[in-house]
């Protein structure tokens, strides 16, 4: 029986409460196994809850206009936006969320979505460095989603649908079934633009504390750091559980789920503390050689 | 290099040639020739590069002297040239067209020892002192004590020890007896 | 967080030229009643665990904040992280002597962090001058100009002793005893007055919200 709207609703909300914290609970996690390869304990694995209660619980905040209060905002809208449109679990109707026919666009659109708004809102902060660092931001985004956006064509045309649930669907059936297995090269490309999207080490710059300080949100203080915090671990979540769905076979139940995109966040710690940062020009120039040729090679790999 | 020593004195008048390393003499200077002497270092003497500039307050002569160092670096060799200006209105030649960075040392010595320097650029400007407005500190007639303790807030319970004294005190007690 | 009755006459401003007050803000601080009873515990309990450091080392101790970031020391195990920026931050570690010159960026820093707001200041400089006690330049008392939570004595202090420090600041918080903020606006009009009896040429809003 199909759930009504509400219900869905309903159950949309119980999925981005899990969401949530597992994205919290894995950055927090992350931190601490970065701190054991640097040979340090690390901060507790709760820490981002405790960082975002603190920010919350200020007593005092200022603003810049509408439009500063809006950048959060959007941004949320956009991590709330991309993971709502993912089926996180592949059959469970409560993890189904949004999705539908075509979603795979729409998901591709809200990834931008959030980091536009952001934009807008970091603009009217007015802090110069906040501009900078929006700046980097976008260049470096418009520069990974190359790589992202060839292979996520490569796997439309793979599969012949744009629905996240087809394409998973069409996964089914044992590793070798897997875009893993099937498309290497997309994967490959897909992989790097990750590092990207994560902004984890090598390519953390635009948001590094010690860099232009933190990048756009310079300004933000109080519950609307609060709140881009929430929305880092929602987009977190929602991102890997996208790139789980395309490339590595989806899941079909809650456990398979974490343990999946457990291990493709790892992939990130893993670079992460192997390689130094770049600065902003040398990941573009990264991301538009050989990610993208790699990407291209997908596509025309996937075509014929 | 007393060639150089010889001709100094020839063309500019210069005394007191001291050789305190053998890479390193000073010279004196009579302070109207400051300026020529220094281009003539820099063009002819291969004196090309000014390591700093800074002034002295000697106040019991009543001048302050200044103090140029140069370096020859073909022949390894740093010479200091020294001038003395008077205490009261000082001014002296601005060396600024003649090395890019001396209107910073004189925009220092401006303001730390109140020496002018006519025509050099920015020299009224603050250094590195911000809303000063007593006497230039550097000078030694300034009471530094005086002024922060009338400026400053102190806390209260401040002592001060003769290190000698207080360590034989802690650590040998039965000698302090 | 309810409003406090008084309502303070608009700054002067006067250090601005005409042109730029409208730009400032011209409002005092105020103070901010604390939650009530558990909620402001557990808050208080959160402050003192995610404690964010701002990265503006202003004397010679502020060479001892960046050992606390590496292995040996991490302090990122009790909740502390450096951050940029006085937006986000809510501890200032006062790093030793303050010239006049850097006490007005301490001041501003200071006055732009959001509250509640913790100050930690380190080295005998801050305390009573130190080594520093006759300059002509440096103040004598930080706590003078901008309200102090603890102090950590030593010219300078080792990374250990911060460290206690922090352990420190962490039982004043949670003790609920961290109302530098509130104290700070309720002693508006002295602390003002204070710090534009050392800064001569005060050319900044006077209160940088
Ligand atoms: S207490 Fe000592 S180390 Fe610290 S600022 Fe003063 S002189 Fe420097």
């Amino acid at each position: 029986m199909e759930p009504t709207i509400i219900v869905r609703i309903g159950y949309a909300f119980i999925s981005l409460f899990v969401i949530t914290n597992y994205g919290l609970l894995l950055i927090g996690s992350m931190a601490r196994i970065s701190a054991k390869v640097q040979g340090r304990v690390g901060q507790p694995v709760y820490q981002p809850y405790i960082d975002i209660v603190k920010s919350s619980a200020k007593r005092n905040s200022i603003s810049h206009g509408i439009m500063f209060y809006l950048g959060p905002v959007f941004r949320l809208a956009g991590g709330i936006g991309t993971y709502m449109f993912i089926p996180a679990v592949f059959g469970s109707v409560l993890f189904r969320n949004f999705s539908d026919s075509g979603d795979l666009l729409l998901v591709m659109y809200f990834i931008f979505f959030g980091q536009l708004g952001m934009a807008l809102g970091a603009g009217e902060g007015g802090h110069p460095y906040s501009a900078i660092g929006v700046s980097r931001g976008l260049a470096q985004m418009t520069a990974f989603e190359v790589p992202f956006a060839l292979s996520v064509i490569a796997v439309a045309i793979q599969y012949g649908t744009l629905d996240i649930t087809a394409i998973v669907a069409a996964q089914q059936g044992g590793f070798m079934h897997w875009t893993l297995a099937t498309n290497p090269l997309a994967v490959l490309a897909a992989i790097i633009a990750f590092l990207g999207m994560s902004m984890h080490n090598p390519f953390s710059v635009v948001i590094a504390p010690q860099e232009i300080p933190i990048g756009p949100p310079t300004e933000y203080q109080s519950n609307l750091l609060g709140m881009l915090q929430t929305n880092r671990a929602i987009f977190n979540g929602a991102k890997l559980v996208l790139y789980m769905n395309l490339f590595f076979g989806g899941a079909t139940n809650i456990v398979v789920m974490v343990i999946k995109t457990f291990l493709i966040y790892f992939i990130n710690v893993f670079v992460g503390q192997a390689f130094p940062r770049l600065r902003v020009d040398q990941s573009i120039r990264f991301f538009l050689g050989v990610p993208t040729l790699i990407g291209i090679a997908s596509v025309i790999i996937a075509a014929i | 290099m007393n060639e150089l020593a010889e001709k100094l004195a020839v063309r500019y008048g210069a005394r007191d040639w001291h050789d305190q390393r053998k890479d390193l003499a000073s010279v004196m200077v009579d302070i109207l020739k400051i300026r020529d002497t220094l281009a003539w270092l820099r063009d002819e003497g291969g004196y090309v590069h000014l390591s700093f500039a800074t002034a002295i307050d000697n106040i019991e002569r009543g001048v302050f002297t200044l103090t140029y160092a140069l370096r020859n670096h073909e022949r390894g060799h740093s010479l200091m040239v020294h001038a003395e200006v008077s205490r009261d209105n000082p001014s002296v030649d601005s060396i600024h067209l003649l090395w890019g960075q001396g209107w910073t040392y004189q925009r220092e010595m401006k303001e730390w020892y109140g020496i002018d320097f006519p025509g050099s650029p920015r020299v009224d400007e603050e250094f590195v002192l911000e809303g000063w407005d007593q006497m230039p500190m550097m000078r030694r007639d300034f009471d530094s004590l005086a002024y922060s303790d009338a400026t400053y807030t102190e806390r209260p319970g401040r002592v001060t020890h003769d290190p000698a004294a207080h360590m034989k005190e802690k650590l040998y007690p039965e000698a302090a007896k | 967080m309810s409003d406090n009755k008084l309502k303070p006459a608009p700054l002067p401003n006067e250090g601005l030229p005409p042109e730029e007050r409208g730009l400032f803000c011209d409002v005092a601080p105020r103070e901010y009643e604390p939650a009530k009873g558990i909620v402001e515990d557990f808050y208080n309990w959160a402050r003192s665990e995610s404690l964010w450091i701002l990265g503006f080392g202003t004397g010679c101790g502020a060479i001892e904040l960046r050992p606390l970031m590496t292995s040996r020391f991490d302090m990122y195990r009790f909740g502390i992280q450096p951050r940029p920026t006085p937006r986000q931050s809510s501890v200032f570690v006062i790093g030793g002597y303050a010239s006049v010159k850097t006490l007005k960026r301490i001041v501003r820093s200071y006055e732009q962090m959001m509250g509640p707001k913790f100050v930690i200041a380190l080295g005998s400089c801050t305390i009573n001058g130190g080594m520093y006690w006759d300059s002509y330049n440096t103040i004598k008392r930080i706590d003078q100009y901008i309200p102090v939570d603890t102090y950590i004595t030593g010219c300078m202090p080792r990374p250990e002793a911060l460290l206690a420090g922090f352990q420190e600041l962490k039982k004043i918080i949670k003790a609920g005893k961290g109302e530098g903020q509130n104290e700070y606006a309720r002693n508006f009009d002295w602390y003002k007055a204070n710090q534009k009896k050392v800064i001569k040429n005060w050319n900044m809003p006077d209160y940088n919200w």
